[in-house]
């Protein structure tokens, strides 16, 4: 059983698994935040109710950790050997009869990587330097009687900054490249195809990796063309002033006394 | 018809090479690609150099030994053809043509557009095989064979173990010249008494030469002068997986846990 993590057949049994694990995580992701287009009130008690279960949310948590951790440190060992394998290139031409998403898979997933890192200390870890409007922890709304994080607000606000809508445009690019190849290429190296039906598992990867690519762009887009939510930002602006300028505020009499 | 010859010249292996440019005298187009490396040659030769040292043995396709990169694409710009059925017709007349020879670490070179390809005797010696009871041929029809999954065998039984599949993939791996060898003989029933040792000692011994693990990029049956499938390198991963699975059912009882 060594062989799993030994082998280089293993190895890409290592990569399909885990790729599988995270691409379940990115489809719910995208389908718990399409609720974005609806009313505040439908995101704000989605992330509430997760936020309630802290024993599910940290058993999903650690469990994605964990297939991200092997998903890249396996992606970086196969790379390193795939170059050694080859330690004097051509002088001339790419790789014949290959796509360049194929050949890009390393690029891709770093890239993913990094937005990955962005976006957590965007709407997670909420840190105000990456957002480049202010404190986000700040940002509380009421819901059925009781004060939770206005996740909703958080995303309008959020999504009308033009750069991180670009960060954001740019790693769902990656995203669809990489998945592009990825998910069909798991059912490859797992051996669970065979010609009748890879050329369904082709088209059937390609139609997942659009389907998620345009839901994703579809909610920074509606958002930052204010197609949703413009009057609720403007409230959610000034309320985010109010409370920074508020705490500026205390600041400045504490160091005035 | 004349052109220029951009190759690779290599004294052995431990000495560094570098690519030197040679104009042809006139060629007829309905030459070989080695045939004109035969006229250049016997033009190194009449002026006093060394002649190019290449691979060549049946000249029609079928012994796997020719093994040039030509303008970045082993064996040559067209499909299903060796480098000896490439003819110069393919090429304009003034134009450079780039030679090298195939580039993985496994393959060391001995000399110019000679390369080492003994990794993939030991491959094979290491699992390529079906233990069979010597003596008075059998009867062809005594065990039967559906139709089918002899044609497969033969689409896979075509490799001539030429090396162009890991001449051409970005990580030089050998997973379609080992996964054509692993399915010709394990989709037919002499072969499947040692169908699951096989295919752990054949990958074992992949591993050991050093050469890359597969991306499913393609390029492989891109330029493979067979066409052989990259279905079977499915068809393996799959053999695999079933063998790392199930272990060694014969292993001493102390080892067995």
């Amino acid at each position: 059983m060594s062989g799993i993590f030994k082998s280089s057949l293993g190895k890409k049994y290592l990569m399909a698994g885990t790729g599988v694990v995270l691409l379940s995580f990115v489809v719910g992701h995208l389908i718990g935040n399409l609720q974005v287009f609806g009313p505040p009130e439908l995101i704000n008690r989605y992330a509430y109710f997760l936020h309630s279960k802290p024993a599910l949310l940290w058993s999903a948590r650690i469990g994605l950790l964990a297939a991200l951790v092997i998903h890249v440190s396996t992606a970086a060992r196969l790379t390193m050997e795939n170059r050694a394998a080859r330690p004097i290139g051509y002088a001339g031409g790419v790789a014949f009869g290959s796509t360049w998403q194929s050949r890009h898979m390393f690029l891709s997933g770093a890239v993913i990587l990094a937005f990955v890192a962005y976006h957590l200390a965007h709407f997670t870890w909420r840190l105000p330097a990456v957002n480049g409007l202010g404190d986000f922890t700040k940002l509380q709304t009421v819901l059925d009687g009781k004060t939770v994080p206005d996740v909703y607000g958080m995303m309008i606000l959020g999504f009308q900054v033009w750069w991180v809508v670009l960060l954001y445009l740019i790693a769902q690019v990656l995203l669809l490249a990489h998945l592009s190849h990825g998910i069909a290429s798991a059912f490859f190296s797992l051996g669970l195809r065979n010609h009748v039906w890879a050329p369904h598992l082709q088209r059937a990867g390609l139609a997942l990796s659009v389907a998620l690519f345009l839901g994703f762009v579809s909610i920074p887009a509606a958002i930052f063309t204010r197609v949703i939510g413009a009057d609720y930002a403007e409230k959610t602006r000034m309320e985010l002033r109010a409370a920074t300028q508020f705490e500026a505020a205390l600041v400045r009499g504490k160091e005035a006394r | 018809m004349k052109i220029k010859l951009k190759v690779w010249r290599q004294k052995n292996r431990d000495t560094p090479g570098q690519f030197k440019t040679y104009d042809s005298p006139e060629l007829n187009e309905h030459m070989s690609f080695l045939e004109m490396l035969d006229v250049i040659n016997e033009d190194l030769a009449n002026k006093g150099e060394e002649p190019i040292a290449f691979d060549h043995d049946c000249r029609e396709g079928i012994c796997g030994t020719c093994s040039c990169v030509i303008n970045g694409k082993p064996h040559g710009p067209n499909r299903g053809v060796a480098t000896c059925q490439t003819y110069m017709r393919s090429f304009k007349d003034g134009d450079t043509i780039v030679v090298e020879p195939w580039r993985a670490k496994a393959f060391p070179i001995i000399k110019d557009l000679v390369v080492d390809r003994t990794a993939f005797d030991r491959i094979q010696h290491a699992g390529g095989y079906i233990s069979v009871r010597t003596g008075a041929a059998p009867d062809a029809n005594a065990i039967l064979v559906p139709k089918k999954d002899a044609d497969l065998a033969m689409d896979a039984a075509q490799c001539i173990g030429c090396g162009a599949c890991v001449a051409a993939c970005k990580n030089a791996s050998a997973m379609l010249f080992v996964a054509a060898k692993v399915s010709h003989l394990g989709l037919l029933p002499q072969g499947q008494p040692e169908r699951e040792k096989r295919v752990l000692a054949m990958v074992k011994q992949m591993d050991e030469e050093g050469f890359g693990a597969c991306t499913a990029t393609g390029s492989c049956q891109a330029v493979c002068p067979k066409e052989i499938s990259i279905a079977f390198i499915a068809r393996m991963n799959h053999d695999y997986g079933k063998a790392l699975l199930k272990g060694d059912p014969h292993a001493a009882p102390g080892q067995a846990g």
